[in-house]
């Protein structure tokens, strides 16, 4: 069999290579009809198949003493103690954002909702990782995005509690849109979707299926271009209200034992979730009949029924003869369920409609019968470097602080997390503005940390030293709480991979990646990899390496937690670890030279580890009254954000760093390993032996107190000055 | 004393005011569906907050031709204290037991935020706890809060002192800057003549604890329980 033989047209609309085409002809020994080539296209799309990342994926870490469930179901799950599993996981819809930015974020949320679910878990926090072009141009994007978030989010009662927006004009024509949800179950009734149990029946519950996002997992697979806001069909229209009712429903699952497994239909629909739950198991296959699938419109063809992405379905696994009881559950909540076939022991996925068999194809070939891509990967021209003794020195640091303030990525998010309910549940302790966001496990005195990150700046002037940066930030963050981190989940959003140097940057940032997690000894235990995130196919449109970290940190007594504000007046404001020349990519650069340059803050993993050893311990012991990370923007913003969000000032002694240091690295540098903490005058000589214990450099900045931040005889700020700088970006 | 709350598809706030009720403030609490006409024995019924039947066609609109909602209009009129939270203000709303509609917030965006709100009336079983013009904080949660009625309504609600909570300021100036959604008068809660129904778009049941950054909500559910007692239900 030839690849001529075939209708050349026909596999670029199922985005199949005719390499690709020819392994399935070998495989089957014979040819696919339409429905079969139809499905293993999107199988064996880069959204589903990860072929061109999963022999990459395979170096990242994702074992230790907490993780009940890693990589390769719904969601990764970890042990939080008192009988409780925190199951998260965090998931791209890039491509649809950016053709209609407000679906496409919305049914972002619906489908990592449904992950959660999937596993018996109730979603308790959702998290959003953003970034755009710059405003005002990327305004339709961003107001769009934000809305549907919103819509979704605020609809179905979940809390939005923390993540983070960026704007770099890579991103103009690719919008990020991440989107993380958490959620609790009891240890021992954590789901897995699993076909098990031959003679079980498939249930599909849910939405009615349509002919909405068919093809949506090859479109997200392929570059963007001029025919994309064609693909419009292609974008799925979420129903918030609907997915309320199934997540409630399955809640109520928990009241039978009925229920084998439970899995969400997403990227390439009911071909990805049956083919999914039968790979999981040794052996085992399904027959779906499309026939009893319950329809939104007429005509639909057996193809139509197999690809649809229409949102808010769920695909559960039940007993054999316990059909009746399942069904009620979710008759209760007036959702529709409808047996659409069974689970067999042939390890084939076999598709009739009515009597007639329309497609049969081994269950294996479809989860794992990609061709692994193996690319080779070439390292960019080098990035422009920075000469510092060319760098004008700092004439005002007090107005460099106002615009640095006011500036589009260090700005207040107030204006957007308003828009987000991020209290309902009754359970953020901590709410978004802080360094990650707190959780509390009702019932017990548990606190949940969350946080998302990645300075992407920093991955596109060195994706390795990038991504071990963004880990750093993101177990910072959830230090910063109090909180020990605990468990990360990954999303990996970059640009074309077939061009050599994004495949570089692919190697280079999963090769950070898992040693950042390695040294920290934090498990990824769910992700999700984005590629293609360019248009046209000349590289001027990629995006800069985007290698999200939604982290997870347990604080055994949420009473016991750490905000960023200042308390009280009268208190030593220090700053945790050593200040070094560390410019290059830094926002100083950005906002105040126009430069993007240089490389990243060195980082020394080990000395990371140190200083969150130091901030717990200080924490546990009562010495600290605030905590609060030191990353973008430097010890200048991360102070001024300590005073505005503590509504407290302070003062201090001039900043005279010491040689080689300059005094703009003093101020704005980004040298990572940083806290601003503040204690008591009477906890002082502790901090101290605590900081020598563990080897980390402690400076005292100055003295809470007042209504203004000044270092003497250098500048003054007033705390209103800097509010109003800050506040002013991004509320209208 | 025994608290109902009404659970519609799309409530969310149902399992918060039940965690107050409960666990908070150790009182009796009653979930009601609303397919069931029955409000079995509940001295004090919460509508609570959420996307009841998606809020599809207009806040509320769906919602009040719900079993339960037969039952509970029944019960408010013969004096029963009904308490409607955000959705279930909007609910009360279009069921007639409150005047005025909930419209889309000024701002044309969702608001989630703390709010100030002073007191107007301390002599109603939910606010009994409260001083005379108290300033309490309560966020609010809702995209469609900016209260609306015609002006002789208005009018006649001022008249008859049925306004009980209005934004204002920390200090308790009713100022057009605290109004968060461009509610006529700063409106934010309004009860009936009587005074036994109360329609509310903050949230008290999130501000019950002080981990969660307040404690003045628990003030209205504990002056229900004390209420309760002095209220015939005829």
């Amino acid at each position: 069999m030839t690849v001529k033989e075939i209708d050349e047209k026909r596999l670029r609309e199922v985005a199949l290579t005719p390499h690709e085409y020819r392994v399935i002809v070998e495989q089957l020994k014979r040819q696919p009809n339409a429905v079969e080539l139809g499905m293993l296209g999107v199988l064996w799309s880069e959204h589903c198949s990860y072929k061109t990342s999963k022999a990459l994926l395979r170096r990242l870490p994702s074992s230790g003493p907490a993780v009940l469930q890693g990589p390769g179901e719904n969601a990764g799950a970890v042990d939080i103690g008192k009988g409780w599993a925190a199951v998260f996981k965090i998931e791209s819809h890039n491509h649809p954002s950016a053709i209609e930015p407000y679906q496409g974020a919305a049914t972002g949320v619906g489908g990592i909702i449904r992950d959660v679910i999937a596993m018996g878990a109730r979603p308790i926090a959702l998290l959003d990782s953003l970034r755009f072009g710059p405003l005002p141009a990327s305004q339709h994007h961003f107001e769009g995005v934000v809305a549907g978030i919103g819509g979704y989010g605020n609809c179905i009662g979940i809390p939005t509690v923390a993540g983070e927006v960026y704007f770099e004009d890579c991103y103009t024509q690719n919008p990020i849109v991440n989107a993380m949800c958490v959620g609790l179950v009891a240890v021992d009734r954590l789901m897995r979707a699993r076909a098990e149990g031959t003679g079980n029946t498939l249930l599909l519950v849910g939405a009615d299926t349509g002919r909405d996002g068919i093809h949506g997992a090859s479109f997200a697979s392929v570059e963007l271009d001029e025919s994309s806001a064609e693909r419009r069909p292609a974008v799925q229209v979420g129903n918030p209200f609907l997915e309320k009712c199934l997540l409630e429903a399955c809640m109520d699952l928990a009241h039978t034992d009925a229920v084998v497994g439970i899995q969400d239909l997403g990227a390439a629909g009911l071909t990805s979730s049956v083919a999914e739950c039968a790979g999981r198991v040794a052996g085992a296959g399904a027959r779906i009949d499309v026939s009893r699938v319950p329809r939104r419109e007429k005509g639909m063809t057996p193809y139509d029924v197999m690809l649809s992405e229409s949102q808010e379905r769920m695909l559960v696994v039940v007993q054999r003869g316990r059909e009746a009881e399942v069904e009620s559950i979710f008759r209760a909540w007036d959702l529709t369920s409808a047996v659409i076939g069974e689970v067999t022991d042939d390890g084939l996925l076999t598709i009739v409609d009515g009597q007639k068999e329309v497609a049969r194809l081994p269950v294996g070939l479809l989860t794992d019968g990609a061709p692994l891509r193996r690319l080779t990967g070439v390292a960019p021209p080098a990035r422009p470097t920075l000469e510092l003794d060319r760098l004008q020195p700092l004439v005002d640091p007090g107005a460099s602080l106002l615009r640095m303030l006011a500036s589009a990525n260090l700005s207040s998010r107030r204006g957007i997390f308003r828009r987000y309910d991020h209290m309902v549940g009754d359970s953020t302790v901590i709410p978004p503005g802080g360094d990650a966001a707190l959780v509390r496990v009702k019932g017990t005195r548990l606190g949940l940390a969350m946080t998302t990150d990645c300075n992407s700046r920093y991955c596109h002037l060195d994706p390795n030293l990038g991504a071990q940066l963004a880990v750093a930030e993101a177990a910072r963050n959830i230090v910063a709480t109090g909180a020990q981190p605990l468990a990360v989940t990954d999303c990996l959003n970059l640009a074309n991979p077939d061009r050599p140097e994004v495949y570089w940057e692919l190697e280079e940032t999963i090769a950070g990646l898992a040693q950042a997690c390695r040294v920290l000894e934090l498990p990824i235990v769910s992700g999700n990899v984005s590629l293609y995130n360019e248009h046209g196919s000349g590289g001027e449109s990629a995006i800069y390496p985007t290698p999200v970290i939604g982290m997870i940190g347990l604080l055994e007594d949420y009473g016991r937690r750490l905000e960023a504000g200042l308390r009280n007046e009268g208190d030593f404001v220090l700053l945790v670890g050593s200040t070094h020349n560390d410019l290059g990519g830094s926002e100083y650069l950005k906002v105040e030279h126009g430069l993007v340059a240089g490389r990243p803050p060195a980082l020394d993993l080990a000395r990371e580890r140190a200083t969150h050893k130091l901030i717990l311990e200080a924490a546990r012991a009562d010495l600290l009254r605030s905590a609060h990370d030191c990353a973008d923007g430097g010890m200048l913003v991360a102070l001024a954000e300590c005073c505005m969000l503590g509504g407290i000032g302070v003062r201090c002694p001039a900043l005279k760093p010491e040689a080689p240091v300059r005094t703009d690295s003093a101020f704005f540098g980004e040298s990572p390993s940083r806290f601003i903490v503040s204690v008591q005058s009477r906890a002082m000589p502790e901090m101290q032996t605590l900081a020598r214990r563990h080897h980390i450099e402690i400076s005292l900045i100055g003295l809470a107190g007042g209504n203004v931040i000044e270092f003497e005889g250098q500048f003054r700020v007033s705390l209103a000055e800097m509010r109003q700088a800050w506040e002013g970006a991004l509320i209208k | 004393m025994k608290f109902g709350v009404v659970v519609f598809p799309g409530t969310w706030s149902d399992r918060d005011c039940g965690w107050v009720i409960d666990q908070v403030l150790g009182g009796q609490l009653q979930y009601l569906w609303h397919k069931d006409a029955d409000l079995k024995g509940c001295d004090c019924i919460i509508l609570p907050g959420g996307f009841a039947y998606g809020d599809y066609l207009r806040t509320g609109a769906i919602a009040r031709f719900a079993p339960v909602m037969e039952k509970v209009g029944e019960f408010a009129d013969r004096g029963g204290l009904v308490w409607g939270i955000c959705n279930g203000f909007q609910i009360l709303c279009e069921a007639g037991l409150l005047p005025g509609a909930l419209i889309r917030n000024a701002s044309m965006e969702f608001r989630c935020e703390w709010t100030n709100l002073v007191v107007e009336r301390n002599d109603l079983p939910y606010t009994s706890r409260c001083a005379e013009l108290e300033v309490i904080r309560v966020p609010i949660s809702h995209g469609e809060g900016s209260y609306f009625a015609d002006p002789a309504t208005l009018s006649r609600l001022e008249q008859n002192g049925q306004v009980v909570f209005r934004y204002c300021d920390a200090a308790g100036r009713v100022a057009p800057g605290a109004n968060p959604n461009g509610s006529l008068h700063n409106i934010a809660g309004i009860t009936n003549k009587r005074g036994n129904v109360l329609g509310m778009m903050p949230h008290p049941e999130r501000c019950s604890e002080p981990e969660l950054g307040g404690t003045d909500g628990l003030k209205l559910f504990r002056s229900v329980v004390e209420s309760t007692a002095r209220v015939l239900v005829s």
